[in-house]
C-alpha cells in the first residue's frame, strides 16, 4: 500500500516535470510558432542561474522562484529582440537561428564554467510514508508546476494582456490595426515563455546534476508533448504531459528508465497519429 | 662527436648551398642524437578534457622529473603534446603524424577504449611502441601495447568480499550502460557469488538518463543489503543527489567501483557523498612518503588550487616512469627492445603504490584499496597491494602466443 501511495507520487511528480519543462515551449512554440532549438538552453541558463546565485548567498527559493525565472526572461527579451523578431513567419530559419543561440549558449556557459558537472542539494530533506522515504522537494516540484499553470490561465484568460497576446498570435495586423503595439506584445510573450523554461531549469537544478550541454535531454521530449498537446496551450500542456508523464513514470517502475522513454516515445507516435492535431484538435476545443 | 657533426650539418643546413644533401642526412638520425621524442595524445578540450587534461599533466611532471634527473641514455626526453579534441577522427590523424611524422620513441595516450581501438592498429603498423595508462574494461592482448591501468577484476576481488563482509549478502547493481558496466556487473555478480553474496537485481542506464526517481523505489521495495554503483559521468552524478535526498544515503549504503574517478565528490556536498564506499587504485589522500613526494611536486609545478589529481593522472605518471625504467635496462629505445626488457617484469615504486608489468598480458600489477567518502576526502580502508589483472590473465598469454593481436571479451 505504502510502496502504490510512493509510486502515484513518482508518477505525479514526473508528470509535473515534464508539464513544468514544457509550459515555456508551448507559449513560444505552441502560441507564437516559433520553433525555438534553444528551449533546453534556457533551461539549462535557469539552471546554472540558481547554482551561480545560491552559491553567492542568495536564499536558495529564492534565487529558485525568483532570480532565475527574470534572468532568463531578460535574456529571452534580448534573444527576442536581436534576433527572433526578424523571424516570424519565417519557420526553418528560426530552426536555424535558435540551434545557433543553444550552441551559443553552450559555448558561453563552458566558457565561463568549464565543461564539469555543477550541483546544489535538495534544500527539503526526505517524507516517510510508513517504510518508504521519498524527497521532500517532489511535492515542491508538483506544487511550483501547479501554480505556474494556474498563474499563466489567470494571466491569459483575465487579463488584459492576455487577452491582447492571444488576439495578438491569431491575427497580429488586425491588433495592430486597433492600436496595439504588436512588437511588444511578441517581445514579453517571448520573455514571459524564456522566463518559464528559466523556472523549469532552476526547479530541476538540484536534483540534477548541472551540465552546459544538459538542454539536449529535454528539447526533443518537449516539443514532442507540445505537439502532442495541440493549438490549446494550456489544456494541451497538461493532458499530453499527463498521458506522456504516466506512461514513462508507469513503464519505468515496471522495467526501466531506457524503456520508459520507449514507450512515451511510441504512445507520442501513436497519438499523433490518431489526432494529428494533437489532443486538443479533437477535444477540448476553444480552451486556453 | 655528435653534436659536432650536428653543428657541422647547422652550419651546412644554413648556408644554402647544400641543401641537397639535406634532408637525406637531416631526417631521424640528427633528431634521434639530440632528444628522445614522446607523443602525448589526451584530450584536451571536448567533452572528455576533464579527464584528458590531468592525464596530460602528468606526463609533463613525469618528463620534467626524467630531464632533471639527467634524462634517459644521457639524452633530454621532448614531449610531443597533441589534443585529438575528443574526437576519434583526430585521433586517427594524430596517431599517423606523431609516428610518421614526428617519429617518436613511443606514445602514451589514448582515453575511451574506442580511442585506443583506433590508434592501436596504426601504432602497430607503423611499428610504434604505445602506452595506455587508463582504468578501462580489460582483454587487450598484444605485444606493442602496455595498458598500465587498472581492470575491473583488480578492484573487485577483494573489494566486493569486503563490502559484503561490511554490509551485507543482497546487492543491487546500478550501472552505465555500455561495455565498462556491463563487465563491470558481471564481475560484481561472479564475485558476489564465490563469495555467499548475491545479486538480487541490476538496472543500467544510459548515460544521459537523469531521472531516478522510479529507481529509487523501486530499489527500496528490493531491499538490498547494499547498492553497488558503477554510473559514469555527469547526468548519472544525479543519482546520488536524489539518493540522498529520499534520505536514502541514511539506510542502505553504496558502494562504487566508478565514484570519484568523475571527481564527483568535489560536486556533491559532503552531506550528500559521505559514507559512499569507493573501490578503487588512487586516492590523493593515500598515506606514502612516493604519493605525498608526488602531490608536492604536482602542486608546485601546477598550482596549489589544483582540483584533483586524478587516478588516470596516477596511472600516466606511472607509465611513463615505466616504460623509462625499460628504455634505461634495454640501453635504447629501440621498440623490441625496450618490449623485450619490460617484460622482464620492470616495477616502479609510484604514488599508488608498487605497479609492475605482467610479461604475459602486458598489464601491470596493481594495488587495489577500498575507502569511504568523508567530507569530500577519502579514508582508505582497506588495501591490497599487488593485484594481477586476473580477468586479462584469464584469456591472454602473450609469453605463448607473442603475435595475439584483439581485445577479448571475457565471458562468464
Amino acid at each position: 500500500m505504502n510502496f502504490v501511495f510512493a509510486a502515484s507520487i513518482e508518477v505525479v511528480t514526473g508528470i509535473a516535470t515534464l508539464m513544468l519543462v514544457v509550459l515555456g515551449l508551448s507559449i513560444i512554440f505552441g502560441m507564437m510558432r516559433v520553433i525555438n532549438l534553444a528551449h533546453g538552453e534556457f533551461l539549462m541558463l535557469g539552471a546554472y542561474t540558481t547554482i551561480t546565485a545560491t552559491n553567492h548567498g542568495a536564499n536558495i527559493f529564492f534565487s529558485i522562484l525568483v532570480v532565475a525565472p527574470i534572468v532568463v526572461g531578460v535574456i529571452g527579451l534580448l534573444v527576442e529582440r536581436i534576433v527572433i523578431r526578424r523571424l516570424y513567419g519565417r519557420i526553418v530559419d528560426t530552426m536555424l537561428a535558435t540551434w545557433g543561440l543553444s550552441l551559443v549558449f553552450i559555448g558561453v556557459v563552458t566558457t565561463i564554467f568549464g565543461n564539469t558537472t555543477e550541483g546544489i542539494s535538495s534544500p527539503i530533506g526526505p517524507v516517510t510514508i510508513g517504510n518508504i522515504s521519498i524527497s521532500g522537494y517532489k511535492f515542491f516540484i508538483i506544487g511550483v508546476t501547479a501554480s505556474a499553470l494556474l498563474g499563466l490561465w489567470l494571466l491569459l484568460k483575465k487579463t488584459r494582456f492576455g487577452l491582447i497576446a492571444r488576439a495578438t498570435m491569431q491575427n497580429r495586423d488586425m491588433v495592430a490595426a486597433v492600436g496595439v503595439n504588436s512588437d511588444r506584445i511578441y517581445a514579453v510573450t517571448f520573455a514571459l515563455g524564456a522566463g518559464l523554461a528559466g523556472l523549469a531549469g532552476s526547479v530541476l537544478a538540484p536534483i540534477m546534476g548541472i551540465v552546459p550541454t544538459m538542454g539536449a535531454v529535454y528539447v526533443a521530449k518537449a516539443f514532442i508533448t507540445v505537439i502532442g498537446g495541440g493549438s490549446a496551450i494550456l489544456i494541451g500542456t497538461i493532458s499530453a504531459s499527463a498521458i506522456f508523464g504516466a506512461v514513462d513514470r508507469i513503464t519505468s517502475f515496471a522495467t526501466t528508465p531506457v524503456i520508459g522513454e520507449v514507450a512515451l516515445l511510441i504512445s507520442a507516435i501513436i497519438l499523433v497519429r490518431l489526432l494529428p492535431q494533437g489532443i486538443t484538435g479533437r477535444f477540448f476545443r476553444g480552451g486556453i | 662527436m655528435a653534436h659536432n657533426r650536428r653543428d657541422f650539418l647547422k652550419t651546412l643546413a644554413s648556408s644554402s648551398a647544400v641543401f641537397t644533401v639535406g634532408p637525406g642526412l637531416l631526417s631521424t638520425k640528427a633528431f634521434a642524437a639530440d632528444d628522445i621524442l614522446v607523443g602525448g595524445i589526451h584530450d584536451l578540450s571536448g567533452g572528455l578534457d576533464l579527464y584528458g587534461k590531468p592525464m596530460a599533466d602528468a606526463l609533463v611532471l613525469a618528463a620534467e622529473e626524467i630531464n632533471a634527473n639527467g634524462g634517459l641514455l644521457g639524452r633530454k626526453i621532448k614531449l610531443i603534446t597533441q589534443d585529438p579534441q575528443s574526437s576519434m577522427q583526430q585521433y586517427t590523424q594524430i596517431a599517423q603524424k606523431v609516428a610518421l611524422g614526428d617519429h617518436v620513441a613511443v606514445v602514451m595516450g589514448g582515453m575511451t577504449s574506442s580511442s585506443r581501438e583506433g590508434i592501436r592498429p596504426i601504432l602497430d603498423k607503423t611499428k610504434v611502441l604505445y602506452f595506455y595508462n587508463t582504468q578501462y574494461e580489460g582483454g587487450v592482448c598484444d605485444r606493442d601495447i602496455f595498458c598500465t591501468g587498472a581492470t575491473p577484476a583488480q578492484n573487485l576481488a577483494h573489494g566486493v568480499p569486503e563490502v559484503i563482509r561490511k554490509f551485507g549478502k543482497k546487492i543491487y547493481i546500478v550501472a552505465a550502460d555500455y561495455n565498462y558496466g556491463q563487465i563491470v556487473s558481471s564481475w560484481v555478480k561472479k564475485y558476489a557469488s564465490d563469495n555467499g553474496g548475491e545479486v538480487i537485481a541490476i538496472d543500467f542506464f544510459p548515460l544521459d538518463v537523469s531521472e531516478f526517481g522510479a529507481t529509487i523505489q523501486k530499489i527500496q521495495a528490493a531491499a538490498p543489503d547494499q547498492v553497488f554503483s558503477a554510473l559514469v559521468g555527469g547526468a548519472h552524478l544525479s543519482f546520488y543527489r536524489q539518493w540522498a535526498a529520499a534520505g536514502m544515503n541514511k539506510k542502505i549504503p553504496i558502494a562504487s567501483s566508478t565514484f570519484s574517478h568523475g571527481q564527483e565528490e568535489v560536486v556533491l556536498s559532503a552531506a550528500e557523498s559521505d559514507g559512499i564506499i569507493t573501490l578503487a587504485s588512487y586516492f590523493e589522500s593515500i598515506d606514502s612518503p612516493a604519493n605525498k613526494e608526488f602531490l608536492a611536486k604536482w602542486h608546485k609545478r601546477f598550482g596549489a588550487d589544483y582540483p584533483v589529481v586524478t587516478e588516470f593522472a596516477a596511472a600516466t605518471y606511472q607509465g611513463m616512469h615505466l616504460w623509462a625504467e625499460g628504455v634505461k635496462k634495454a640501453g635504447t629505445t629501440n621498440r623490441m627492445k625496450v618490449i623485450e626488457a619490460l617484460e622482464t617484469g620492470i616495477s616502479f615504486d609510484g604514488p599508488s603504490g608498487r605497479v609492475t608489468i605482467d610479461p604475459q598480458t602486458h598489464h601491470c600489477y596493481w594495488t587495489a584499496r577500498l575507502a569511504v567518502c568523508k567530507d569530500k576526502r577519502f579514508d582508505i580502508l582497506d588495501v591490497w597491494p599487488d593485484q594481477p589483472p586476473a580477468d586479462t590473465q584469464a584469456v591472454c598469454d602473450l609469453t605463448k602466443n607473442p603475435k595475439d593481436d584483439q581485445q577479448y571479451v571475457i565471458r562468464f
